[in-house]
């Protein structure tokens, strides 16, 4: 079988083809929400309306979040963005019933959940949607987000991989469990440092084996742990160059890993802004970026550094000339925030937008806005770019994060898909029933027994 | 307080277990179930070979549905009271604000082993379940319900004083590992504003009757159900739905019902026998109970007799509510939309819907 080759194989193949995913996002800046067009956050319909454009699209995935902890600025909830997000596996349940074929991927994190039940509320998804669902694994750690949960912020940071690969490990047994689809489930036993583990499975494989892995940390033990264990990175590298970077790394390591060279996929995150002409894509870029931006968001911004209010300084100005009052950032507005040095950041950041004439806002909107992330142009030009992207093999796909709901994908859906099928790097139809088919990833093997134990976990 | 029930109508639920796991056959059962005239549904979660997880089972029949109340089982003894507030406050957003929760606290050791926790027994089951349900109302509760006030003049998506902390504690005399939980929620409030909670009778007690909108009602024998009804109903008061809880085996397809009797469940009434003897024994019991669960033998045969011949003889006789297209279960229950705790008395008027 060519798949099984390819993936196994050291030397990496591209495959010639990109595909799509959405990522409905909804709780960052990148979301508009002050557009006449923009739609509810919540309402079931903006939800079946984004997965049934993508899937009139062939998207092979729609993408949710996770929401642990409502975002904070200053010590109180952030107001100037969306926010508020349903639960992705209820959510994907449903617009399981409302679609066909696109994969449903839910962001589960491996600290505030247990594996037996994320396992079985997965394997079930998994189930009810005909073998389309997948975990995109995330991290996060912190004792702010902890505080909603019952064990609170019981893990060290430096601890979260190892935590997370004996809990991706243990997963994987539970859906292994079958000798064959009418069972007996074999038992399942864990015995780790942070939990411990004992069930006897009742869900049987799905059409697909069992739920498909994405993964979306980016530090190298990140890199490490999707090369080890995802079957797609959901990557931060969408510039080509970067990509190419990023694709020969990752390679090498899943190599190292032992594999192969095409085992792991990469879909970087990503945003269109799209039109019939660049002039006329330059003007709605302007016109998304002051909607995603604006001044009361700009001044909340470098508030969320300073760590104090500077609502008396101009968002056409110059930054602001007065100190931080922390140290550090705090988590509590994304991890993108987490941990910076903020005296040293202030520094550099005036330096900067001196040195490039840029006010608050303008500066705001270099370090927010998905600057190598977004691809700006007429469709045919924005067709090309991506073709280049498929021949090389930079990437496998993209991760497209709409600025509009509900009707963010319909530019992409009906001018650059056909352009990219036109151009033979799109599908022109789903190649199967699951998810696993439609990313051409190959069926999964058994996970040896002895390789569970993973020390210390 | 002498509880008299009044002659209301009363409502029907049927339990949707032996649908299976594909999509499909979930689909399946719920339009015959809706189009039998069912006013709700539940979704058993205890652990079973073949059982999927109930919620996500309610979140697919929701989108192809309009009418039924959709109402999954959730364990609060190894779950995340964060987690399965949001789950429900999310299953209410897919299904138009069809949904309620039956609370269940797990007993098995085998449900704490496979979290590694040690078995929880006796009244801290009771304790857990009071603590996720407070939990989740709180959380239900913690967005106002307009605190998403998208106003551009001001940049505001939401109206942060709108939005509340919860800091629930349990309490101290709480038999399991203590915990808290911050809040807010991370989903705006559902559409029902509180779903409604049922909750066993077994775990009244531990569980204020204050906390609940209805109490599930079982007996070991078809003729003691009243009596039992009676009982909790004296001990609830008339604000809280009394519902019976009923196996039922039909004769059906040729067959008599004594021939397809298989395993009936220990703790409940079952009634064996023909539709007519069914029909005659609900329209009774509905005069003491607020509504009767069904939970049928074998789903689909069972399914088909009841919509065929009992349903519409219950309807012809009046001991049925109407089915209400995209009416709530909270309206199913006859309970107003609550004000959320955390708003100024002034400010949100029982009973505003959005």
């Amino acid at each position: 079988m060519t798949q099984h080759t390819r993936a196994k194989s050291e030397a990496f193949t591209p495959s010639g083809q990109i595909q799509f995913g959405v990522f409905f996002q909804g709780v960052n800046s990148g979301a508009i929400w002050k557009a006449a067009e923009s739609g509810s956050q919540t309402d079931f319909e903006s939800f079946r309306r984004i997965a049934q454009t993508a899937e009139r699209g062939l998207f092979a995935a729609f993408f949710l979040g996770e929401g642990l902890r409502l975002r904070e600025h200053l010590g109180r909830p952030h107001a100037l963005d969306v926010a508020g997000r349903p639960d992705a596996q209820t959510m994907l349940a449903a617009l399981a019933s409302v679609t066909r074929n696109i994969g449903l991927v839910a962001t589960q994190n491996t600290t505030y959940n247990d594996p037996a039940d994320l396992a079985h509320r997965l394997a079930s998804l998994d189930l009810i949607s005909g073998g389309r669902a997948a975990w995109n694994i995330v991290t996060t750690d912190n004792a702010w987000t902890g505080a909603n949960f019952r064990r609170g912020g019981y893990l060290d940071h430096a601890d979260r991989y190892r935590h997370a690969e004996a809990f991706v490990e243990t997963a994987k047994r539970i859906w292994d469990s079958w000798e064959n689809p009418d069972g007996p489930a074999r038992r399942v036993l864990h015995r780790g440092r942070h939990y411990t583990v004992d069930v006897t499975p009742r869900l049987p494989p799905s059409g697909q084996y069992r739920p498909v892995l994405f993964q979306a940390g980016d530090s190298p033990d990140g890199r490490n742990f999707a090369a080890r264990q995802a079957d797609v990175i959901f990557a931060a590298h969408p510039k080509f160059d970067d990509a190419v970077e990023f694709r020969k790394d990752l390679v090498q390591r899943s190599v190292a890993a032992g594999r192969g060279a095409n085992a792991v996929q990469i879909m970087p995150a990503s945003e269109f802004i799209l039109a019939p002409t660049a002039a006329e894509a330059a003007e709605k870029k302007e016109w998304v970026r002051s909607l995603q931006i604006g001044p009361q968001q700009a001044i909340a911004y470098l508030e969320q550094f300073w760590g104090r209010e500077l609502s008396n300084y101009d968002p056409d100005g110059p930054l602001p000339d007065i100190d931080p009052v922390v140290e550090e950032t705090s988590e509590t507005r994304g991890s993108g925030f987490h941990g910076a040095k903020a005296r040293q950041l202030a520094d550099q950041w005036r330096a900067e937008a001196k040195d490039k004439g840029l006010s608050i806002r303008q500066f705001v909107i270099s370090k927010t806005a998905r600057i190598d992330a977004t691809f700006t142009g007429s469709y045919t030009s924005v067709a090309d770019q991506l073709t280049e992207y498929a021949r090389v093999g930079a990437v496998d796909g993209f991760n497209i994060s709409p600025w509009l709901i509900p009707a963010g994908l319909d530019d992409i859906v009906n001018h650059l898909v056909p352009e990219l099928q036109e151009r033979g790097v799109y599908p022109t139809e789903y190649r199967g029933s699951t998810l696993r088919e439609h990313l051409g990833l190959e069926t999964p093997g058994r996970t040896a027994d002895e390789a569970v134990e993973v020390a210390g976990a | 307080m002498n509880a008299e029930h009044t002659s209301r109508p009363g409502f029907l639920a049927i339990e949707l277990d032996g649908a299976g796991w594909a999509g499909a056959d979930i689909t399946r059962a719920v339009l015959a179930a809706e189009s039998a005239g069912f006013h709700a549904a539940t979704f058993t979660d205890a652990p079973a070979p073949g059982r999927a997880n109930a919620l996500q089972r309610a979140a697919f029949a929701a989108p192809v549905t309009r009418s039924i109340a959709l109402v999954p089982e959730v364990d609060t003894v190894y779950t995340e009271p964060f987690h399965i507030s949001t789950q429900l406050a999310s299953l209410d957003y897919v299904s138009g604000g069809r949904a309620g929760w039956v609370v269940t606290a797990a007993e098995s050791p085998e449900a704490a082993a496979a979290v590694g926790r040690s078995s929880v027994t006796g009244a801290a089951l009771g304790q857990e379940a009071a603590a996720s349900i407070e939990v989740s109302r709180r959380l239900w509760d913690s967005w106002e319900d307009d605190a998403v006030i998208r106003d551009v003049a001001t940049g505001r998506y939401i109206d942060m004083d709108k939005l509340h902390y919860v800091d629930f504690e349990t309490p101290a005399d709480f038999a399991g590992a203590g915990y808290s939980v911050k809040g807010p929620s991370i989903i705006p409030r559902p559409l029902q504003g509180q779903l409604p909670v049922l909750v066993p009778a077994s775990l009244l007690g531990e569980v204020s009757a204050d906390a609940v909108d209805g109490v599930l009602v079982s007996a070991p024998m078809p003729e003691l159900l009243a009596a039992e009804v009676r009982d909790v109903r004296d001990r609830v008061g008339v604000g809280v739905a009394v519902v019976a809880e009923l196996d039922v085996v039909l004769d059906a397809r040729g067959q008599a019902a004594a021939s397809r009797v298989a395993v009936l469940d220990g703790g409940r009434a079952a009634l064996a026998g023909s539709a007519a003897g069914l029909t005659d024994f609900l329209a009774e019991l509905l005069k003491e109970a607020d509504g009767v669960r069904l939970h049928p033998t074998s789903l689909f045969v069972d399914l088909e007799e009841l919509g065929r011949l009992v349903l519409p003889e219950l309807r012809r006789r009046a001991a049925l509510r109407p089915v209400v297209r995209d009416g709530t279960f909270r309206d199913l229950l006859g309970l107003e939309r609550p004000a959320s705790r955390y708003a100024p008395a002034s400010a949100a008027p029982a009973g505003v819907r959005h």
